[in-house]
C-alpha cells in the first residue's frame, strides 16, 4: 500500500512530478480564468488548497463507510460543504478576493483536482497520507497559478498588484486575454515536463486503472490489458 | 570508359523540378517590390525603416533560434525575409520600431520555429504575429493619423457610416493607394501587378485569390443591396488583396488540391465578409485566413484525390468490418 511510502514523498510529488495543473492537467478552467492577477491567483490557490486538504482528510476517514457505488455523490457533498464554509469565510473577512474570484470560488466544488485526488488517493489511503497528499497538491496548484499569474500580469499590464514595474505602454494586452493565458499555460507545461524529466521521472501519466472513472464498468480491468494497448490496435 | 564517365549513378528522384524554396521565395520578394515602392511613395522613407527592422529581426531570430535548437541553418531559403516583408506590410507606418521587431520575433520564433521551421508552421507566421500585435497594442496598430491623408481607413468609415459618403477617397485614389491603411495594403495596383507576376511564374495558382475575392464580391454585392460602388470599395480597401494574393496562398498553410484551394478561398471570403459586415472589427482578412489555416488539415482530408484504379469505397462492407472489429475488441 501507498501508506508505507514516506509522508514527505506524498507531499513533494505534488510540487513538480505530479503537479496537478502542469503535469496532470487538472483544474484548467479556474487556472486560466483567475491567473490574470497575482492576488486572485493567491486567493484561489489558498481557497482550493484548504478545501482540498479538508476534503481529503474527511473522505479518507470515511472511505470504509462510503459505499463504492455512490462514492461520487458522497464526495461531492463533502467537498461542497467545505467550499461553502470557505466561501462564507472569504465573504466575511476578505470581500475583495471574493469579488475578484466571482463565480470561480463556488465552482471549486467541481474542480477536477479535488474530486480527482479524492477518487485517486484519499479514497484508498490513510488519513495522514491523504492530508499530506492534499497539502502537496494544494501547494503545487497554488504555485502553478502564481507562476502563471505573475507572468500574465507582469507582461499584460506592466504591474504586479498595483505597483508599476515598467510603463504600461510597453505591456502586451494579449497576456491578460484568454489566448495569452493558453500560451503561458503551454510554456509552463513544457518547463514542468523538462524539470520533471531531468529528475529521471517518466512523462506525466495517469495511475493506471484504479484512478479511472470507468473502472467499475470497464471490461479490460481484469484482463491484464491496459487501455493504451487497445487504442494502439484499433489505430 | 568514356561513356561511363558521363553516367552518374544516383538514387531517385532523377527528374527534378527547377523550383526551389529559395527560388520561390525570391519570386515572392520580387512580387512584393512594387507594393514596397508604392508604400515609400505614399508614406515616405519611414516605410523603409519599418521594413528593414522587420526583415532584419526576422532573419536574425531565424538564425538564432535554429542555432539554439541545434538544427541546420535555413536562413538561406529567404523565407524569413518574406515573413519579415509581409509583416512590415501589415503594420501602420507610425508603428514604434520595437513593436515591429517584436512582431518579427513572435512570427519566427513562436509561430514558425517552435513548430519545426519552414513547412511545419500551422498558420501563416506574419499574420499570426499581426493578430498578436493587434490584440496586444490595439491603439498603436490602428493609428493611421501621421499619414495626413484620411483619419479613418475607408473600411472604418464604411463601417461607421454604412453609406458611401464624400469622406471616402475617390476610386482612383483607392487604386493608387492614397488612403489610410497598413504599409503594403494600400496600393491595389502594385499588389495586383505582384499577383499577376506570381501567377505567370507559376508560383501561386489563381484558385485561392480568385475564389477568395470572388466570394467577398458576391457577399458584398448582396450586403450593399446591389451597389457596385460599395462592392468596389470593399474589394479595394483593407488587406483583402494582399491577403488573398500573398498570405492565403502560402504553401504550408493552404490546401494542395484544386478543390481544396477553392474551398479554402470561399471559406476565407465568407469569414472576411461576415466580419466586415457583422463583426466588431472593420477588417477581417487576417482572422479569416488564420481560421482557414487551422481548418486546412480537414479540407485536405476531404479533398484528397483517389489514386487512379482504386475501387470505390464499399461503405457497407466497411461498416461491417468495423462492427466485427469492435466485437472482437469486446471479447
Amino acid at each position: 500500500m501507498a501508506d508505507k511510502k514516506p509522508l514527505v514523498k506524498e507531499f513533494t510529488k505534488g510540487l513538480i512530478a505530479e503537479n496537478p495543473v502542469l503535469r496532470l492537467v487538472l483544474g484548467t478552467c479556474p487556472t486560466l480564468a483567475v491567473s490574470t492577477s497575482v492576488m486572485g491567483a493567491l486567493g484561489m490557490g489558498a481557497a482550493a488548497s484548504i478545501v482540498l486538504i479538508c476534503s481529503n482528510i474527511v473522505i479518507s476517514a470515511l472511505r470504509k463507510i462510503i459505499p463504492g457505488k455512490v462514492r461520487i455523490p458522497a464526495y461531492i457533498v463533502i467537498i461542497a460543504s467545505f467550499v461553502t464554509i470557505v466561501q462564507m469565510l472569504v465573504k466575511a473577512f476578505v470581500p475583495e478576493i471574493d469579488e475578484s474570484l466571482g463565480v470561480y470560488l463556488p465552482l471549486i466544488v467541481v474542480n477536477c483536482i479535488i474530486l480527482g485526488r479524492a477518487e485517486a488517493f484519499a479514497g484508498k489511503n490513510s488519513v495522514i497520507a491523504s492530508a499530506f497528499d492534499g497539502m502537496g497538491m494544494g501547494v503545487g496548484f497554488t504555485a502553478a497559478l502564481l507562476a502563471m499569474a505573475f507572468i500574465r500580469e507582469l507582461i499584460g499590464t506592466g504591474a504586479i498588484n498595483g505597483t508599476q514595474i515598467f510603463p504600461a505602454d510597453f505591456s502586451m494586452l494579449i497576456f491578460i486575454l484568454p489566448p495569452g493565458g493558453f500560451f503561458v499555460f503551454g510554456m509552463l507545461i513544457a518547463v514542468a515536463n523538462k524539470l520533471a524529466e531531468k529528475k529521471g521521472k517518466p512523462k506525466a501519466e495517469l495511475h493506471g486503472c484504479e484512478s479511472c472513472p470507468m473502472a467499475a464498468s470497464c471490461s479490460l480491468i481484469n484482463s491484464g490489458e491496459s487501455c493504451d494497448v487497445k487504442e494502439a490496435t484499433v489505430k | 570508359m568514356s561513356v561511363n564517365k558521363k553516367l552518374t549513378v544516383s538514387a531517385s528522384p532523377h527528374v527534378r523540378s527547377p523550383h526551389t524554396a529559395t527560388g520561390i521565395m525570391l519570386d515572392v520578394i520580387i512580387a512584393l517590390i512594387p507594393a514596397l515602392i508604392a508604400a515609400v511613395v505614399i508614406f515616405g522613407t519611414q516605410v523603409l525603416l519599418v521594413t528593414l527592422v522587420c526583415v532584419g529581426s526576422a532573419v536574425l531570430s531565424e538564425y538564432l533560434s535554429r542555432k539554439v535548437m541545434k538544427r541546420h541553418q535555413t536562413i538561406g531559403d529567404l523565407s524569413a525575409v518574406v515573413t519579415g516583408l509581409l509583416l512590415a506590410f501589415n503594420l501602420p507606418v507610425s508603428i514604434p520600431l520595437w513593436i515591429a521587431a517584436l512582431g518579427s520575433i513572435i512570427a519566427i520564433v513562436v509561430v514558425k520555429q517552435m513548430f519545426g521551421g519552414i513547412g511545419q508552421n500551422f498558420v501563416n507566421p506574419a499574420l499570426a504575429a499581426r493578430i498578436i500585435l493587434l490584440v496586444s497594442f490595439p491603439s498603436k496598430m490602428t493609428d493611421w493619423t501621421p499619414v495626413g491623408l484620411t483619419t479613418a481607413t475607408p473600411l472604418a468609415s464604411l463601417k461607421s457610416g454604412e453609406v458611401i459618403s464624400a469622406e471616402l477617397p475617390t476610386m482612383v485614389d483607392m487604386l493608387l493607394g492614397k488612403h489610410g491603411g497598413c504599409l503594403g495594403e494600400v496600393c491595389s495596383i502594385a499588389l495586383i501587378i505582384g499577383g499577376i507576376y506570381l501567377i505567370i511564374r507559376k508560383v501561386i495558382s489563381p484558385a485561392i485569390p480568385l475564389s477568395y475575392i470572388g466570394t467577398v464580391a458576391v457577399f458584398m454585392l448582396i450586403a450593399g443591396k446591389g451597389s457596385f460602388e460599395f462592392t468596389a470599395y470593399q474589394l479595394l480597401s483593407g488587406g483583402l488583396l494582399i491577403g488573398a494574393i500573398f498570405m492565403a496562398t502560402d504553401y504550408t498553410t493552404s490546401p494542395v488540391s484544386f478543390k481544396g484551394k477553392i474551398i479554402f478561398g470561399i471559406g476565407c471570403g465568407l469569414i472576411t465578409a461576415a466580419i466586415r459586415v457583422f463583426g466588431g472589427y472593420p477588417e477581417g482578412v487576417s482572422f479569416s485566413i488564420i481560421i482557414m489555416n487551422i481548418l486546412v488539415p480537414h479540407i485536405e482530408r476531404l479533398t484528397t484525390a483517389k489514386p487512379f484504379g482504386t475501387p470505390k469505397k464499399d461503405k457497407k462492407a466497411e461498416k461491417a468490418a468495423k462492427k466485427a472489429e469492435k466485437e472482437a475488441a469486446k471479447v
